[in-house]
This record gives structure tokens, sequence and C-alpha cells, in this order.
């Protein structure tokens, strides 16, 4: 084996950007026929090292064979052209374009200057057919889910005649049985001459689809592990060079949670669109988990209860009835809420910590009408050492900052609004794992401190290693609130699929 | 795009808005305006609906409306073209040179006149896209620049055509009885704007610039390049509203071209095109040009002081636009 080339391999790459080495002769061979996880903490160098192989940024130094053959990709195209396909973290696709012509933007045959819409959409249903991909050609993007969109970029990458797939975290968006069916396609588009990158945070999926697994830290390798003979406890260790605890379970935090207050109490609430009569009870200090599968209408219970959304029904905060027409309200009643989006909804990018977790307190930080900077310096001093947000100063603008201690920000500034309930929408989505864990031991001094949080969460083992209670949701009902000493991963996911009567309507029309 | 997650299976094929629906329900819409505004000045006034009116109507649409034509594939990349007025009189005036001034021959001068057009074009794109400049600001720039070049090219004094025979019948004549000849260069203008728009990739490229402009680069798409391609599209159309605009007075006037700009793009949003870009229609721009004529001459025809009518014209902009946005936030 040794002596055949390998499908893709780099060796001694390094790129460098201003002020920060982000990859240091760092190499990674891709056999024929074999899928390969790439994984590391955020900040570890993948997504440079991806943008290398798919010609959106050319290496300092170091040399990129496919195939025993050099190549340097000056551009996306190239790479395509050269049999690379990337399926990029972020969705890179044209809301207003149609599935097929967001396939196909670059290629569009065309007779005598004039595009041939026809043979696009032709194109592209054959494509999903191979997939098995149950997608309309013709359907602008803008109408799809966000699971709809990442199948698009599936399969725009399999459109190409690619040899070598680099996948970069596939599955954020996507609900198990979507999984399931990325990783049927993945395992189809495997054979003995291609090959697949597999760029994840996610151990068990990392687990279960690779065959082998190279691992990257501060933007050096590691080493290169086979997965069948490596137990996710030594990846981890690997990648963050300690080793982290696993599978933890809250410590009974609140074990009379149940005698203690209700903050935030929430009877009928229903949307037009999905909720149908949701009603739980957060009590203090506690923190509740909301379970289900992506569309189970977790967000919405979290939009229509700080009035994000219009909705019926009767929120209750410390036994009095309130009435929230919109977020403003929902703050002025000590309810904060930190958008699982947290670059568009959470935080002013291009602003330095300070005015972040001033912002939505300001109207008690002026005099006269002027707005006190020290006010906001002083008190983002505080949380930067209260919360131990790793930042050089407090002037630092928030993009500077990793995805963890941004969260940090965001949590700040819902501190210093004195927010008593939080609910926390997908609080380590794109956070790497050691700082997933400073972020629990965060949010559960929180409600140690007497803090009631709302934790909604699509993976299973953070809302198991979280919450003291979880409400567990399927198509906009609540289907069942489980204490977490009695939950395991299979009540929660049965609890998550039991659809009633109205859905298999719906299924059997999408299919 | 927004964060709702509601179909549990991620895709619904069967989801019966398609695009093509979705876009030709804008234009109803539009259309629909276009027929109430009608329906209301011809009760309002006799006169109105005279073919003589109605001709006129046609006829002001014709030079903002080709403009419009020009501004809706540059709103569609989610940019803005400011140029359009002033770079139409600029237009007008280099014609009036090649023809008036240097007797050069009548074909030569028109072709001459939309050359210019796709110059300012030019430039507008490679300034946008290869100096990376905000397109308000390259255009706020150009359309500076091409006021000042019509009054130092022509002396600030009007060029006529008196002396070049036929050209004023280019926009008067009426090579189909009883429709001048602007307004048909208008409709087939449109006519070709709107295969360019929706079946070129020049027209493809620019909604999808429009759409996710980093995205479309990233599919292998050369943006720059094609955003060049785009503004030279639209400057082409300025310089043939400009033609026809020299045509129509049978002179080329320095001092005007200022606000047409404002005019155009005002149409093409009352047409439903996005100012964020990705979606843009031709017939909108037609039917928002057409509005916008209508309104200005019936209010006339009813005597309302022309002061109340720019008063009138920001109030439809204002009930377009907010029905544009009604419509949408229902199916979002």
């Amino acid at each position: 084996m040794s002596e055949s080339p390998a499908l893709l391999s780099a060796t001694g790459v390094s790129k460098s950007f201003p002020g920060v080495l982000a990859l240091d002769d760092v190499h990674l061979d891709l056999r024929h026929g074999e899928v390969l996880a790439l994984v590391g903490e955020n900040g570890a160098g993948k997504s440079t090292f991806m943008n290398l192989f798919s010609g959106v940024l050319q290496p300092d130094a170091g040399t990129m064979e496919l195939e025993g053959v050099p190549m340097s990709p000056a551009g996306p195209r190239q790479a395509n052209e050269l049999g690379i396909s990337v399926i990029h973290q972020e969705f890179h696709l044209m809301p207003d374009l149609t599935v097929a012509q967001n396939i196909f933007i670059g290629r569009e045959p065309r007779r005598a200057a004039l595009i041939r819409d026809d043979v696009l959409e032709r194109r592209a249903a054959v494509l999903f057919d191979r997939l098995g991909i149950p997608l309309d050609p013709r359907q602008p993007v803008s109408h799809l889910s966000v699971a709809g969109q990442q199948m698009v970029e599936i399969a725009k990458a399999l459109s190409f005649d690619a040899r070598v797939l680099i996948m970069d975290e596939p599955t954020a968006a996507l609900t198990e049985t979507e999984v399931a069916t990325l990783f049927r396609i993945v395992r189809d588009f495997v054979s003995p001459r291609t090959g697949v990158i597999y760029v994840s945070h996610r151990m068990d999926e990392v687990k279960e689809i690779s065959d082998r697994i190279t691992v990257l830290r501060d933007g050096r390798y590691v080493d290169t592990l086979p997965t069948a003979q490596t137990a996710t406890r030594e990846v981890i260790a690997a990648m963050v060079g300690r080793q982290l605890e696993t599978d933890v379970r809250p410590e009974p935090v609140a074990p009379d949670a149940a005698e203690r207050d209700v903050v935030l109490s929430v009877r009928g609430l229903s949307t037009r669109k999905l909720l149908k009569d949701v009603s739980f009870d957060l009590h203090r200090g506690e923190i509740l988990g909301f379970a289900g599968l992506m569309g189970a209408g977790r967000t919405e219970v979290a939009r229509a209860i700080i009035g994000a959304d219009r909705s019926t029904g009767v929120v209750e905060v410390n036994g009095r009835p309130v009435s929230v027409r919109n977020p403003a309200d929902a703050v002025r009643h000590g309810i904060g809420y930190l958008s699982e989006d947290r670059k568009r909804y959470g935080l002013l990018l291009d602003q330095d910590v300070v005015r972040n977790v001033m912002l939505s307190s300001l109207p008690g930080m002026t005099r006269a009408g002027f707005v006190r900077d020290t006010d906001g310096h002083r008190v983002a001093t505080e949380m930067v050492d209260r919360l131990a947000i790793r930042t050089p100063s407090v002037t630092q603008t928030t993009k500077n900052l990793s995805g963890g201690n941004q969260q940090k920000v965001v949590l700040a500034k819902w501190l210093v609004r004195d927010c008593d309930v939080l609910i926390v929408d997908e609080p380590t989505r794109g956070i790497d794992v050691g700082a997933k864990d400073e972020i629990y031991g965060l949010l559960t001094s929180l409600a140690a401190q007497g803090k009631s949080i709302i934790v909604i969460s699509s993976e299973l083992p953070e809302v198991l290693r979280l919450a003291d209670r979880i409400v567990v949701m399927c198509e906009g009902r609540v289907t069942g609130t489980l204490a977490n000493a009695d939950a395991t991963q299979h009540d929660i996911m049965e609890l998550a699929t039991r659809f009633g009567a109205d859905h298999l309507i719906t299924t059997g029309d999408a299919e | 795009m927004t964060t709702t997650k509601r179909t549990a299976k991620g895709t619904n094929p069967k989801r019966p808005t398609r695009f093509g629906n979705r876009q030709q329900l804008q234009q109803l819409l539009a259309f629909a305006g276009l027929v109430v505004i009608f329906g209301f000045f011809s009760l309002a006034s006799p006169y109105f609906l005279d073919w003589a009116n109605v001709k006129g109507i046609l006829l002001a649409t014709a030079v903002t409306g080709i403009m419009a034509l020009g501004a809706t594939f540059v709103i569609a990349t989610g940019g803005i073209d400011l140029s359009v007025g002033t770079g139409m009189t600029l237009c007008s005036v280099m014609t009036g040179v090649f023809l008036a001034n240097l007797g050069l021959p009548l074909v030569v001068g028109v072709l001459g006149g939309l050359a210019v057009g796709a110059l300012i074009g030019l430039l507008n794109g490679l300034n946008v896209s290869y100096l990376r400049l905000p397109p308000f600001i390259a255009t706020l720039a150009m359309m500076m620049v091409a006021q000042g070049l019509s009054l130092v090219i022509s002396g600030t004094k009007p060029i006529y055509f008196s002396d070049v025979a036929g050209f004023d019948q280019l926009a008067a004549g009426e090579l189909i009885p009883g429709l001048p000849n602007a307004v048909l260069i208008f409709f087939v203008a449109a006519a070709i704007a709107a295969v360019v728009l929706s079946k070129t990739l020049t027209g493809r490229y620019a909604l999808s610039i429009g759409s996710n402009e980093e995205a479309t680069a990233i599919s292998g798409v050369d943006v720059r390049r094609w955003k060049v391609v785009i503004y030279v599209v639209a400057g082409l159309f300025t310089g043939l509203a400009g033609v026809v605009m020299a045509s129509r007075l049978n002179s080329a006037q320095p001092g005007l071209g200022l606000g047409y700009e404002l005019e155009a793009i005002a149409a093409v949003v009352i047409g439903g095109t996005s100012l964020r870009g990705g979606k843009a229609t031709i017939l909108g721009t037609v039917i928002g040009a057409l509005i916008m004529a209508t309104l200005t001459n019936g209010l006339r025809i009813m005597s309302i002081p022309q002061e109340w009518q720019k008063v009138a014209v920001g109030i439809v902009i204002v009930l377009a636009v907010y029905a544009d946005i009604l419509r949408r936030g229902k199916d979002a």
C-alpha cells in the first residue's frame, strides 16, 4: 500500500495571517477509498487547512499532491476542476435563486447565450434521484429549511465529478434522520478511486463514519489514529492536550427544585404556525432543558415567550401574569434570550467588549443623557473576571474573540441587565470541546447563584449534562417532561419522535 | 433568510409556491395598482383616456423607463446607480457633439451616444469591482463628473439638432402608426432587458450576486468581472435614454438630468425589485415607470399643482413598497 501515492496529501504545509501562524508544518494523507476525519478545537487550523485544498487560500510553504501530482489550486473553480469538492461550514447559497440554479451556478448550460433552465432542472432532478434527496429543483432556496439548504450544499458538491469530497461540519443543521441520509450518501460516494475528508466536532459521528482520524491542535499536526482502535476519550485528549471528563451528569444541583418558587410559568402557549398548548414551570435556580428534533418548536417557544413572535397563552413571571409584546418587554421582566445565531442576533461584532456588555443596560449607564463609558468599562472588567472571558482587553473587538468567549460576552450582557431568567439557545454551537466545558460550568454556577435557565439544545448529551429537568417537544407540542435522573437518551428520542396524526399527513405529502 | 425550522422533513417538494408564481403575483399586484390609478383618473377627468393623453403618458414613460431598465440590473446586484440621470445628459450632449458639431453620420452619432453610456457604466463597474468603492459612492461621484462634463463640453449651452436631418424622427416618428418611436424603443428595450435578466448569464449572475455575493464567488463565478459587465449593461441603457431624450427635445440640454436617477430608482422599486438585491423583474420596472408617469399626468390633468404631485408620488412609493413588504411577510 505504501508505494502507491495517496489520493490527496499535504506535506509541511504552513499558512500565516497577520499576527497568527494558523498552520505550522502540517501534513495529511487521504488514502483511496477512505473517510478521514479531521478533528481539532476551534482555532486548531481545520478550516484554514480545508481552504488550502479548496483553493480559497494558498499555502505559504509546503506542498499538496493529488494522486502524487503536485497541485496548487488558484481558486474554488480550479479545485472543482481538479476533482476536489468542498462543503463549507457556512452555507454558500443564493436564497433568491432556485435549487437547480444554485447547484449549477457558474456552469449554466446555454444555447446562443440563453440559459437552458429546463436542462438545468432536469440535471438537478437526476442528481437528487441518484442521491435519494427529496428536493424540488424549482423551489427557491429561501423556502427551504436549514436542513434542506444543507442538502442543497451537499448535492452541489456532488454534482461535480469529484474524487475528493471535503465536508466541514456538515451535520450542524441536520436531524438524526438527515444525518443518516448524509452518511448513506457519503458511503455511496466512497469508492476505490475516491475519498472523503470529514471535519467535525461531534465525536459520535466521527466514530461512526471515519476510517482514520487526523488530529490538529493549535495549527500543528498531532497524530493520525485508526478509528476502530481508538477510544473517543483518547481522541479528545489529543485534541485538547489533556484528559476531559465526558458523560458527566449534573450533580443534583437542585434536588429541591420542585419546592422552590416558580419564576416563570407558561400555560397554553400557542402560535398560529406551530406551537400547540405548551405549558411548563421554571423554578428558581433550575436549569430546564428543552430537547427535540429540528422543527419541534423549541426556539419558537423561546421566541413566543420573549414576544418576538405573536402567540396566545399565559406567561407568569414570579406569579404575576405579564404581557410580553416584544423583546424589550421581556427584558423589563428580567427575561434574556441568547440566540442560537449569536453572530447575527447576539453581538455587535465590530464593537468592543465594553459596548456589547453595556448594550442592554444603556439607560442605566447615562448621566443627563450622556453615556458614561467609565461605568461600562468598570462593569465589563467585572464581567471579564467573573466569567473568565479570555480577551486581551475589554476594548478588544468581539469579532476577534473565539466562539466560546463571544458566548460569554453575550451572557455578560444579560447578567449586567440583571436578568433572572436566561433562555439559552444552542449555547455551545460552533464552540470547541474545551470551551464547551467552561460554558457548562458557567451555566451551572449561574444556576447555583439563583438564576433560572432554559437550555435549548439539539445535542442530547448536552441536555443531559446540564438540565435538572428536560422538556421534550415534538411538532410544537410538549410530549413529556423528564427528571434528569430518570432520563436516558433513548427516552428522550422516544418522546421527541412521538408524532401526532397530522404529522403522518405532512410526511405523506413530503414523500 | 429566517431561522424558521418548520418542516420536520426539511423539504416539502409539493409546496405550491414556486418561483414563477411568486414573481407573477408581485407583477400582478403592481399591475393592479396601475389599473386602479388608471381607473381613478379616467373617472376623475374626461380627458384622461384620450389617446393623445395616453400617448403623452407613454412618451413621458419612455426616457425614465429606459433608464430604469438599466438601473434594474444594478439594483438586482444589491447596488445602486445614481449616475443614470446626469449620465443620460452626458450621452445626449456627446450625441450632439458627434452629430451637430462634428457632423458624423446619424448611425455613428447614435452608436457613439450608446458607447458613452457604456463607458460610464464601465468606469462605474471598475470603481465598484476593482477599487471596491461602495456603489452609492462610485455612482454619486460619476453623477457629479457627468454633470460637470456635460456643462464643460457643451459650454453650458444647449446643442441643437436642427441641421441633423431625421434625428428628431428617431423619437417622434411613428414606425407603427399612432405609436411614437420613443415608446416603441422603450418597449423593445424592455423586451431585450427581460431576456437578458432572466435568460443570460449577465442577468443570472446579477441576481445571484444580489442574493449572496460571497457564495456566488465561492461557486467559481468571477464576480468582479461580471459586475463590470452588469454596470456596462446599465450604462448602455443610460446611453439609449440619452439618445432618445436628445431626439425628443431635438436638442441636448446640459442642465437637465439631475433628479431623473431618483425617478428611475423609484420606478424600479415600485415594480417590486428589492433594493437589497436578488429579486428583480423587468415587467415590474415597466409597470413601475408607467405608474410614475400616469400619476404625474393624471394629477396634472386634475389641475393639482406640481408641488403636490411630488407629494403624491412620494406617498405612492411608500404604499407600493409597504405592500410588497406585507406580501413578503406572509410567505416568509
